[in-house]
């Protein structure tokens, strides 16, 4: 399967063809189609899951007595010499002078981890959606887009060159595109579309750049050239760096980062698994898989293995706390995930940042889950709770009474998501910390525990006003039938022992073992659990709860904290800054984009119009006047007999004239039957 | 076969001619008979040129095949002389491919004053300069095919066109021939320069501008630049193309955007280039300079359109700035994009104009304003609309990207003598474009196939596309979709040719 890995893209992408094509006239209108699909690519990323496990145990059986589990024999290992390769396979997709460029497959633990993720979460959504989009006006079309998603992403996964992946992250926006519109009729949903379009693209100047620089540096797109070529001691650092800034700018863009993370929240104005799958579990991560791809870069280029601080780690901190803060002030769940979203991936930046790069993966790993059953959770509320509200305050309340199942398992998210031991958010958050306090960075150690409070202290937030106090809506709240339950338990199960795949303490650190890279890879230090730091953690987030419960589950204490944003000049300042989203919106849409469309093309076309072609027309007008002029002066002339000259000057100008005054087709239709003739004539008499 | 070999260019060039010779003869009621005539003259055209794809040596495509060289103007010199490699190919077959789907779409959308047999003999008429100047391999041959192009557009605007077509159509008419004037000046010149006194451009580019000094090489250059650069057209020579757009008729608009822009590209490439490279080296920054703008400004203009054929015709000139940026890097990488993205936006703005058309058939207005909910009323078209928007803005896996992002990489490393620092910051110029070009493209779709229908249509006939419309529209979706996905098709065939170009710079 590593070998024959092409087909798992291939087979979605025959399925959007299919459902295209014939999705309407089938019985489940196309449906079935995306899911036997899906479910085929989720058989055999497992299979190739196993078989990479397999492969790398093997090599690690033949390496025997070199050291012992994990971490200790990749460095024996490297040592020697010999370690466990990416398997990777092209061929020539086009060329130009001397290169041939490939398009093909890499296969290894971090593409077998990206495969099972995509697959996995896919399947479910597509499960969830038979009933969640059920009698959707575009309900073909939707799974269409959705099998066309999948193929987009996994090229993107096992692309073995920097082109391939851009060439996936390309499409996997323009699915997000179709997918935010999907409901296009209103106006609201396209900008959010194309919002979250041109926001990425943004972002993609940086990426296409980068992808540029580092191909001229180490004259391959191949991922594996361009990290050994960035980590090797002959590489142009200034290369390097300005390539790692480029490709961070569309880290930036494509995963949500401040200050482009804006169009992720109204992103969530698509339906609902598509934010599961698309906008939390899976193309928002692209950024940090990229980061994750070419990390010899990034470790080059920003001196990651120096501590201290650089541009990635710091981008990813604003983001941790921006997005949290954000959260608190929304009303509606999505938008409250949404900004959840946003934090966690500035977890993930940061963790590539610090160093942390099994850390920033695993989190990618164990986000995907829990964030993904969140939004699904989110959409079975609105399904079944509250009349297809997003809406908390208004529409929901006291919902765990008539939806046991969407409950139970969005507290199970919501606390993996808080990072409550031994949830799988605890395990991969600490990972991310621990490095960052070892390594150098303490300073990113101390922003990730107060995101961890804030992370805790907004889901309870959401969790009380959803699940808790008085139903508020106008709705009959049940639970949601199986095809939304049953993906919520497999999600919950999974955010609950996800974390274990390397949970130090217990001895398990398989996720490093087997998805770390051995090969072209920046000598990255490997954290020892620190329970102090994990105690510290943990004592912040539950201290969170704490406060949360109190501001928000007792009612009468809160009367203290009522209007004090009336009452306090600074508060309320804060939270104006919050409700419009620190200005950020205003800035793009109501001085850029609006500078952009309005007086600066308005100016552009008013130059083209009254400089440009005035100049144009003036010389016609010129021409003319002049061919006026030496026509009489040419009768004159002629009279005086000045014969040769005029002549001249009275045939070129007189032509411009004529042409001018409107018998240009007289002129035309000489001057081609003189071509006509002439050539003809020439031809003849030779 | 190998009369074929001999007579393919011949044939592929001339038979449009003899169909529109038998097309005048036929009586102007019988427009049935018209249009079969016309367009069986277009398909046994085309299927010259499928014969030549079968025939063509593709492991010599650098070298020139299908070669005819007769004499013809001996007083100067001048030889009935044709010829194609991998550069003229995909263009030649485009412009033969093309013709044929502009008279399918024809066959009942003839603009007013109708006239079917003027028109079809017109487009005929068209197709024997474009393929001539695709085949042309001498001097002044080329400069008579470039030159006959001009007259059936002209005539195609100033009949056919919209409400303001006698100025578009003059317009167009003298400012291309103004370029072309200088282009010949050049032609002149290079002919009394060089020692052999040969209008032949292989015999030129093996000389690759010896003899002549730098300073006149930049002179004749200039000429020449301005003959192909009002041609493409270039920014700030583009003022003709938006108003001939908007005023020429669909078929007209479409061969104008899918060909004619490109022999202007393709004369950079077969005889500026080759033949006066040190001109080239010293004019390149500046071409590459005015790409840029082009990209830019065409961007920024076509975000003030109100109007959605002039919205698209002045995305052209931003297009056709990622085409001359490449060129103007005078590096192979940078040629076989320039080729790559005059084929692709042959493709992609042709089928643009195509659906700007039928939305003007359908509802009888272009503005965008007034227009909306096209999804809803024609549904396959907007979605095809979708489909060009997302082409045109340059998407992986569509034709469109593989000639932008080999334009943009290539500007990193121009050629040897050539300042990289510039062409650097043309290259993050380039680059910013793209995201304007999603921005004015996305905002039509947006403001054109989103949301609900205007109520001034809402009880509107509309017709969605087709039976002519898609016998004329799906080749060129699909080749989108080929050429994207498996850009080898086009690159594998262009390298050999282009490294013959380039391989002058790269000393």
């Amino acid at each position: 399967m590593l070998d024959a890995a092409w087909i798992i893209p291939l087979i979605p992408a025959l399925s959007f063809v299919a459902i295209l094509f014939f999705g309407k006239k089938m019985p489940r209108q196309g449906s079935e189609i995306g899911i036997v699909a899906i479910a085929t690519t989720f058989v055999l990323s497992c299979v190739a899951a196993v078989q990479w496990i397999q492969r790398v145990n093997r090599y690690e059986g033949s390496h025997q007595g070199l050291g012992a589990l994990g971490k200790s024999l990749m460095l024996s290992t490297q040592e020697h010499g010999a370690v466990v390769k990416p398997v990777v396979h092209s061929i020539t997709w086009w060329q130009n002078g001397a290169f041939k460029f490939g398009i093909g497959i890499q296969i290894d633990g971090l593409a077998v981890m990206m495969l099972f993720v995509v697959t996995l979460i896919s399947l479910l959504v597509h499960i969830y959606s038979t009933a969640y989009m059920k009698g959707d006006i575009r309900f073909t079309y939707f799974y269409a887009a959705l099998s066309l998603f999948t193929a987009s992403m996994l090229i993107l996964v096992v692309a073995p060159n920097t082109l391939q992946l851009l060439v996936g992250w390309e499409l996997v926006g323009l699915c997000s595109f179709m997918l935010i519109g999907h409901w296009w009729e209103e106006g609201a949903n396209t900008n959010a579309a194309l919002k979250a379009f041109l926001t990425t693209r943004t972002g993609d100047i940086g990426l296409m750049i980068g992808v540029i620089i580092t191909f001229f540096a180490a004259g391959t797109f191949n991922i594996v050239g361009i990290n050994q070529y960035a980590l090797s001691p002959g590489a142009d650092h200034t290369l390097m760096v300005v390539g790692a800034s480029c490709l961070l700018i569309g880290i930036i863009g494509k995963s949500g980062q401040f200050p482009l993370h804006t169009w992720l929240p109204d992103a969530m104005a698509g339906p609902t698994p598509v934010s599961a799958l698309i906008h939390a579990a899976t193309m928002v991560v692209a950024g940090v898989y990229l980061g994750a791809r070419v990390y010899g870069v990034f470790w080059s280029g920003f001196n990651i293995g120096d501590g201290g601080m650089n541009p990635m780690a710091v981008i990813g901190a604003i983001t941790i706390l921006i997005g949290a803060a954000l959260a608190f002030v929304q009303d509606d769940i999505k938008k409250v995930l949404a900004y959840s979203t946003v934090s966690q991936l500035g977890y993930m930046v940061m963790g590539l940042g610090v160093g942390s790069w099994v850390g920033a993966v695993f989190h990618l790993f164990t986000h995907a889950f829990f964030k993904a059953l969140l939004f699904l959770g989110a959409g079975s509320v609105s399904h079944s709770g509250s009349h297809h509200s997003f809406d908390m305050k208004k529409d929901m309340g006291g919902l765990r009474k008539y939806m046991p199942i969407t409950f139970w398992t969005f507290l199970i998210g919501s606390a993996a998501l808080a990072g409550i031991a031994p949830l799988a958010g605890f395990w991969s958050k600490d990972e991310i910390l621990a490095t960052a306090g070892q390594g150098g960075f303490e300073l990113f150690a101390i922003v990730g525990l107060v995101g961890a409070f804030l992370t805790a202290a907004y889901m309870t937030r959401c969790v009380y006003l959803t699940f808790f106090g008085e139903y508020r809506g106008h709705g009959q709240p049940h639970e949601s039938p199986k095809a939304i339950t049953v993906p919520l338990i497999v999600l919950a199960v999974f955010s609950v022992f996800a974390g274990l795949a390397n949970a130090a303490p217990l001895g398990l650190e398989k996720f490093g073992e087997y998805v770390e890279p051995k090969f072209a890879f920046p000598p990255v230090i490997v954290p020892t659990f620190d329970y102090g730091l994990a105690g510290a953690s943990l004592f912040i987030v539950l201290s969170a709860i704490g406060v949360g419960v109190f501001l928000w589950f007792r009612e009468e204490e809160m009367h203290a904290f009522k209007g004090l944003t009336k009452r306090n000049v600074l508060a309320r300042g804060g939270y104006a800054l919050l409700v419009n989203k620190y200005y950020l919106d205003d800035l793009y849409e109501g001085v850029i984009v609006a500078g952009i469309k309005g007086p600066i093309a308005r100016a552009s076309y008013w130059i083209n119009q009254n400089v440009i072609d005035a100049v144009v027309k003036g010389a016609g007008l010129a021409a003319r006047a002049i061919a006026g002029g030496t026509y009489t002066l040419d009768q004159d002339v002629l009279d005086a007999g000045y014969d040769g000259l005029a002549r001249e000057t009275g045939a070129s100008g007189g032509l411009l004239s004529r042409v001018q005054t409107g018998r240009l087709q007289w002129y035309a239709l000489v001057s081609f039957a003189a071509i006509g003739v002439f050539s003809l004539a020439l031809v003849i008499f030779r | 076969m190998s009369w074929f070999d001999d007579w393919a260019l011949t044939l592929a060039v001339f038979l449009p001619v003899v169909g529109m010779v038998i097309l005048l003869l036929i009586p102007r009621a019988e427009e049935g008979a018209q249009k079969l005539v016309a367009l069986l003259t277009t398909l046994v055209t085309f299927a010259v040129g499928i014969g030549i794809l079968f025939r063509f040596d593709y492991n010599r495509a650098g070298r020139l095949q299908f070669g005819v060289d007769k004499s013809w103007i001996d007083v100067i010199n001048s030889r009935y002389h044709m010829g194609i490699d991998g550069i003229s190919l995909p263009l030649l077959i485009l412009s033969m491919f093309i013709t044929v789907l502009c008279v399918i779409y024809s066959w009942n959308h003839f603009p007013e004053p109708h006239n079917p047999k003027a028109f079809l003999a017109l487009i005929l008429l068209l197709e024997v300069g474009m393929n001539g100047t695709f085949a042309a391999q001498d001097l002044i041959l080329f400069f008579v095919f470039f030159e006959i192009v001009l007259l059936p557009m002209f005539f195609m605007i100033g009949v056919w066109g919209g409400p303001n077509r006698e100025y578009a159509s003059i317009k167009f008419f003298l400012f291309t021939l103004f370029g072309s004037a200088l282009m010949l000046l050049s032609f002149l010149a290079l002919y009394f320069l060089s020692d052999v006194h040969t209008f032949s451009i292989p015999a030129l580019s093996a000389l690759h501008g010896s003899g002549i000094v730098e300073g006149t090489q930049t002179l004749v250059f200039a000429g020449m630049f301005l003959g192909f650069a009002i041609k493409v057209p270039m920014f700030p020579f583009h003022t003709w193309l938006p108003d001939a757009h908007t005023e020429a008729p669909t078929v007209g608009s479409v061969l104008l955007a899918a060909i004619m822009l490109k022999l202007g590209t393709y004369g950079f490439i077969r005889i500026a280039l080759p033949l006066l490279p040190k001109g080239a080296i010293n004019w390149a920054p500046w071409i590459g300079g005015l790409a840029v703008i082009g990209i830019i400004y065409g961007a920024f203009c076509c975000l003030a359109q109100t109007d959605m054929k002039r919205l698209i015709a002045f995305s052209s000139v931003a297009h056709m700035g990622f085409v001359m940026l490449g060129i103007a890097t005078l590096t192979d990488f940078g040629i076989n994009a320039a080729i790559f993205g005059m084929v692709a936006h042959g493709l992609i703005t042709g089928m643009l104009f195509f659906v700007a058309g039928s939305v003007q058939h359908n509802f009888h207005t272009r503005e965008i304003k007034r227009l909306g909910g096209l999804l809803v009323q024609a549904p396959k078209m907007g979605w095809i609309l979708g489909f060009c928007v997302m082409a045109s803005l340059g998407l992986p896996g569509l034709a469109g990207f593989w000639g932008e992002f080999p334009a943009i990489l290539s500007a990193f490393q121009p050629a040897p003598g050539l300042s990289d620092v510039v062409f650097r910051v043309y290259m993050v110029i380039a680059a910013i474009g793209t995201v304007l070009a999603a921005g004015y493209l996305l905002w039509m779709l947006q403001r054109v196939a989103f949301g609900t229908p205007k109520s001034e249509f809402e009880d509107a006939d509309i017709h969605d596309v087709g039976l002519a419309e898609w016998i004329a529209w799906t080749p060129m979706l699909l080749g989108i979709v080929i050429l994207g996905v498996y850009p080898n098709l086009l690159f594998s065939l262009t390298n050999p040719a282009v490294e013959h170009v380039s391989r002058v710079f790269a000393r």
